[in-house]
């Protein structure tokens, strides 16, 4: 396979000068220092081959964007060099340049010629443009008129009207109505099968995972990880919680226990883990996937009662599913201090997306009456769809559809 | 330099639907349209010459009429709205584009085109408006009037000029602006435009000889109420300036460029 695009040592850097004179100056050749210099992306090595799809992953400020506009074109590096084999087109913002008072193609047309394409070029792909959109009688109406959808859908029309051989998306893929985001899917599927590479920065792992063959971690303006999506998600999963850890542990610092975690602390849950069918702890799991949730407690005085209870709840913290050992008829009496391991078996029949598991010690049935331990996002974890047919929603009934004639 | 008229080449497309779009959006709205493009500028000029014809019915020397003054103002505004008009332009072209600058990659040389596009028709506009009314005072055009087009060639290269270097100093430094709106308005006062050159003491005329400008203005004067060719070795300093700031502006445009996206 030939390569699409090969960048060497690519580096990007924002200086900023001491008096605007000195800036000016170094465009004369005076070699003046720069103040300050923030390297937003330094030694890049990066190669993607022709039809590969790759997910640019990262925080904020890692670098991602910056990549994804070097190779547009609209930043220009700062060292390095990169070659680009083919027409590159990217969606870092739609309806960008329409004219509220241009019809839909007036703007089409506009905007098509921005992206260079020649008159004749644009008249011939205006009807499929036209039908993409599918917004009717609007097309000929000012954009003015148009709701932000109806503009999304034109924008996104031209935008693919014709096919690139390196589509850059930058976080524009959940646009417009579930319809139309379905069918701007649909279409950059249809672009990879007939050989566009497609380079995008995304944070939704269901999308990254459905489009894309490769991922690469950007961390302070260099690569960390580079390979399987899935592998890379995972390990970009754990750098975030890591962090997140830290900042919990921050804040329990300052005033002494945070909301996240309350209770009086007679026992406490001491690890926590979504185990897969092998026994290996994992973050990211298939719908339906049988697993077991491992949770370490101590116990630390003498308790009459103790009650475990969990909740999973869906990215929005929203309760997907909450039981405890109360309601499953196995509260304990009398506990001793000492250490206990729940092992706690289901189904994982959840929907793709993000979750988390929240833990409660108590001694009853609520938390109300003696609060030992209350944990919030004691543990995070992540479905994705890997050989279902697909579906959407938090939870997997899978049917078993029959047709027959009548 | 040849890529960079390749790539103008090759966005001419998108550069002629901007400048249409620059006036649908200025009368796309109103109930006349396109009409307005003449309307305006014809009003402009009818108030020039039927208004001050009456106000300031002023003699100039060689010329026995009432409209004299009017004429005179008339070629001189041509001249100054050519050159003020795509200056400013050209000074903000790129601040004004910031958001389709970092987010759309296109060459960048087609702004500047669109500026001298808009620029170039808003005075082909002003100069039919003006030859209507100079028919209907009884100066209708000649064959002199030819002689504009050269004449008006040398400020588009010298507003160009001057416009692409302080447009890109403006991205980095936008009191260049801000500055640049005050000193169009002593440079306009510091051309002859509305005053003769001869109501100047003769030790502040040479400053006259100093501004490009008023070479441009003269010849256009010359032109349209003389109907007589302008005096080449008047312009000498125009086109001097012209050969000087356009290369300059186009290297100091190249030098600039990739640090210019970084400052929008």
């Amino acid at each position: 396979m030939s390569a699409v695009l090969e960048a060497r040592r690519l580096g990007k850097a924002f200086r900023s000068y001491r008096s605007e004179l000195q800036r000016f100056a170094t465009w004369l050749g005076w070699p003046v220092r720069a103040e300050s210099e923030y390297w937003a992306l330094r030694d890049l090595d990066i190669t993607i081959d022709a039809g590969e799809s790759v997910a640019f992953v990262g925080q904020n400020g890692a670098g991602k964007s910056t990549f994804l506009k070097l190779i547009a074109g609209t930043l220009k590096p700062t060292e390095g060099t990169f070659a680009l084999r083919g027409r590159v087109a990217a969606i870092l913002e739609l309806g960008l340049g329409f004219n509220p008072e241009f019809t839909g193609r007036q703007n089409a047309t506009h905007a098509a010629g921005l992206m260079g394409h020649s008159a004749q070029h644009i008249a011939a792909a205006m009807d499929g443009i036209e039908a993409f959109a599918e917004i009717g009688e609007y097309f000929d109406q000012p954009v003015r008129t148009y709701s932000s959808g109806m503009q999304v859908r034109v924008a996104f029309a031209v935008v693919t009207a014709f096919r690139p051989d390196v589509l850059i998306v930058d976080e524009a893929l959940s646009v417009g109505d579930a319809y139309f985001q379905h069918k701007s899917f649909e279409r950059i599927r249809q672009f990879q099968r007939e050989g566009t590479s497609l380079l995008i920065v995304s944070h939704d792992r269901a999308a990254i995972q459905a489009l894309c063959s490769r991922a690469i971690l950007l961390e302070a303006g260099r690569v960390i990880r580079d390979g399987d999506p899935s592998d890379v998600m995972d390990y970009y999963n754990a750098l975030i919680a890591e962090r997140e850890a830290d900042t919990v542990r921050e804040r329990r610092h300052e005033s002494g226990r945070s909301q996240v975690i309350s209770g009086t602390r007679e026992a406490e849950v001491e690890d926590i883990a979504l185990h897969d069918a092998d026994g290996q702890p994992r973050e990211h799991f298939n719908v339906g996937e049988p697993v077991e949730l491992r949770i370490d407690i101590v116990v630390k005085t003498a308790l009459p009662r103790l009650v475990l209870g969990y909740m999973i709840k869906d990215r929005l913290g929203q309760p997907v599913y909450g039981t405890n050992t109360h309601h499953t008829r196995q509260e304990l009496t009398e506990v001793a201090p000492g250490k206990l391991r729940f092992n706690i078996r289901f189904p994982l029949s959840l929907g793709p997306g993000s979750y988390s598991v929240s833990t409660a010690l108590v001694s009853t049935d609520t938390h109300l009456v003696n609060n030992y331990e209350w944990r919030e996002l004691a543990l995070v974890f992540s479905v994705g769809n890997e050989d279902k047919p697909p579906f959407v929603g938090t939870a997997w009934i899978p049917p078993q559809i029959e047709i027959a004639a009548r | 330099m040849k890529q960079l008229l390749v790539a103008a080449w090759r966005y001419r497309n998108f550069i002629v639907s901007s400048i249409r779009a620059d006036f649908r959006a200025r009368f796309g709205r109103s109930k006349l349209g396109a009409t307005w493009m003449v309307l305006q500028p014809l009003a402009q000029a009818s108030i020039f010459a039927f208004v001050l014809s009456e106000i300031l019915s002023a003699k100039l020397p060689g010329i026995d009429s009432r409209f004299a003054y009017p004429t005179y103002l008339l070629a001189g505004t041509l001249a100054w709205t050519l050159f003020a008009d795509l200056l400013g332009r050209c000074i903000n072209v790129f601040v004004d584009n910031a958001n389709l600058l970092k987010k759309i990659a296109f060459p960048r040389i087609a702004l500047p085109a669109i500026a001298v596009g808009v620029a170039i028709t808003n005075a082909m506009l002003l100069f039919v408006a003006t030859s209507i009314v100079l028919l209907f005072i009884g100066h209708p055009p000649t064959w002199e009037f030819l002689w504009l087009i050269p004449v008006a060639g040398l400020i588009v290269a010298f507003a160009v000029g001057l416009g692409l270097l302080l447009g890109v100093l403006n991205v980095f430094v936008r009191d260049v602006g801000q500055v640049m709106s005050v000193m169009l308005q002593l440079w306009f006062w510091l051309t002859p435009v509305v005053y003769m050159p001869t109501i100047l003491s003769p030790s502040r005329a040479h400053i006259l000889a100093l501004n490009p400008m008023s070479a441009a203005v003269g010849s256009f004067q010359q032109v349209v109420l003389y109907g007589q060719r302008p005096h080449l070795s008047t312009l000498l300093p125009l086109a001097l300036a012209s050969v000087i700031l356009l290369p300059l502006g186009y290297v100091l445009f190249q030098r600039a460029a990739p640090e210019m996206v970084d400052e929008l």
